[in-house]
């Protein structure tokens, strides 16, 4: 994948939410084909939602998002395991061919090639041996590894992964670092909700800190400092049943330019 | 032995029909109870089957017991309450369950008033209860033709299905499929309680979609196998609840359907995934 000087997605004055209550307003940003981006901040921030809207699950309340030159096809989501019925009965084998989605789409089965590419990506992600086992039956760590392996098939250009760590174990989160890692460097645009601001220091060279609206958004080093983090802190408020109407319109976000 | 079981069915016309709609019925409503029962609609599948009746009662009232009316009638009720319980949720703050059960509700009550209204108590029970050995040609027809087409769109939209179950984020992010795969099932759903109501009536023709379906958890560890094992527990539901409704002359769709609950016991008792008695047994664990 070569690097574009285009901007992979445009946030244009963007406000996401639920029933005319905003869960992020307000921001204005691009993010550049082949970044490595966290987003970071507080329960209620608003990540889950922006890549939400990211993927088109949520209509914008105001403003809009771009995706310059690519598609919602080119796009590929690891949802939180919450959103998932693990009591569902489908193998892990039938799970991560789901990731052909764009191959085989509502009907067409899997031929020889498309086989192996599935026994391949479970390879990758040390799942060879429970492809016929139920993910019912799995360990939280061994599912999100069928959660990356279905990501690996999707082959996306842009790749949105909502809390990938959540309860999964040291060397599992080990794995699926090195392999976001390698995604880096294969060129694709990564952006990951995440926690643990350790993590973010050490893997990911540019974050996007939020609160309900863009704290700051440019190198990791530069974003997470103590005095943003406390400002991210105190900006995130409950959902206020009274809450006024939200006269802002577009304004420029702190963004350090990297 | 053989004759008493095949000689009700070699003797009497009405007893074949019976045995070729129950069959008909048993290949498209298992299958879209598994799904219903996989989504956790199951409660839904019920308040639907009440929903068709006003439509029913309405075809009865323009043109009595015609089974063409009746079933254009409960698939429109059925359809409108679907799509007036969806509009519903997503305008006001009640959840899809809640707009369901009023809208079943009334449908329910409505129903019966104008049955009452017009027809006699027989023509209410037999709306309610269906006559499964009344069966006649266009009522066959109907049911055929409603399973052939459940069984073609189930293979169509089976994929977009499963995930919309499995992991509905997931499909709204590959594909816009997921509104449209979610309403078709609903469609499903009606279409399969209209053709159904001839035979078990409003009230028991959900027996034969779900009791089935749930039974087939307790057996089947994947969807596909669990689709099998609950039309496999229906044909057997329908074949035995005939036979025990001749020989013991018991009223006809609710032998179906108790039979089918008998399924449904057994399975919980000895079913190979998760059943009572494996659970208690005390067994050795494995390596890994």
């Amino acid at each position: 994948m070569t690097q574009d000087n285009r901007p992979a997605i445009g946030f244009h004055d963007l406000t996401l939410g639920y029933d005319r209550h905003p869960a992020v307003h307000h921001i204005t940003g691009k993010v550049d084909r082949g970044d490595l981006l966290a987003l970071v901040g507080p329960n209620g921030a608003g990540k889950s939602t922006l890549l939400k809207g990211i993927i088109g699950q949520l209509k914008p309340l105001s403003g809009s998002l771009s995706l310059d030159g690519l598609e919602r096809s080119d796009i590929a989501y690891l949802p939180q395991q919450i959103d998932i019925d693990r009591s569902f009965p489908i193998t892990v084998f039938d799970s991560v061919s789901m990731g052909l989605w764009r191959e085989i789409g509502t009907w067409r089965g899997l031929d020889r090639g498309l086989n192996h590419a599935v026994l391949d990506a479970l390879a990758a992600l040390g799942l060879q041996d429970l492809g016929k086992r139920s993910v019912g039956a799995l360990s939280g760590g061994q599912f999100q590894r069928v959660l990356f392996a279905r990501l690996l098939l999707q082959d996306a250009a842009i790749i949105l992964l909502d809390e990938p760590f959540r309860a999964v174990d040291t060397k599992t989160v080990e794995d699926l670092l090195r392999l976001i890692g390698r995604w880096h460097r294969e060129g694709r645009t990564v952006i990951a909700a995440l926690h643990d601001l350790d993590q973010v220091r050490e893997n990911f060279p540019k974050t996007l800190l939020l609160a309900r609206e863009v704290v700051t958004w440019g190198p990791t080093k530069q974003v997470l400092t103590t005095k943003n983090l406390a400002k991210s802190r105190q900006l995130t408020e409950a959902w206020d049943e009274h809450a006024e109407i939200c006269e802002r319109g577009e304004t420029g976000t702190a963004r350090i330019s990297a | 032995m053989i004759h008493a079981l095949i000689d009700p069915f070699v003797e009497f016309a009405f007893m074949r029909r019976a045995l070729v709609g129950c069959f008909a019925l048993s290949l498209g409503a298992p299958p879209v109870g598994v799904f219903l029962v996989l989504r956790r609609l199951s409660l839904m599948g019920d308040a639907m089957s009440h929903a068709i009746l006003p439509g029913a009662a309405i075809g009865f009232l323009v043109a009595g017991l015609s089974v063409p009316a009746m079933s254009l009638g409960g698939f429109i009720a059925g359809i409108a309450v679907v799509l007036l319980a969806g509009l519903v949720t997503r305008s006001t703050i009640l959840r899809e369950d809640a707009s369901l059960a009023a809208f079943y509700l009334v449908s329910l009550a409505l129903g019966v008033l104008i049955v009452s209204v017009k027809g006699s108590s027989i023509d209410l029970l037999h709306v309610l209860f269906g006559t499964v050995l009344a069966l006649d040609d266009t009522a066959l027809i109907l049911i055929a033709a409603i399973a052939t087409l459940t069984m073609a769109t189930l293979a169509i939209i089976y994929r977009p299905l499963v995930l919309e179950c499995f992991d509905p984020s997931f499909l709204a992010s590959v594909s816009p499929l997921s509104s449209p795969t979610h309403f078709l099932f609903l469609v499903l759903v009606v279409m399969n309680l209209v053709g159904g109501f001839q035979a078990l009536g409003t009230l028991m023709v959900v027996g034969i979609m779900l009791l089935p379906a749930i039974t087939a958890r307790f057996w089947a560890q994947d969807i596909s196998k669990m689709i099998i094992v609950a039309v496999g527990a229906a044909f057997a539901a329908s074949f035995i609840g005939l036979l025990l409704s001749y020989y013991a002359n018991l009223p006809t769709g609710p032998a179906i359907i108790l039979t089918s609950g008998a399924g449904y016991l057994i399975s919980m008792l000895i079913g190979t995934q998760g059943g009572l008695l494996w659970q208690l047994m005390p067994r050795k664990h494995l390596e890994a």
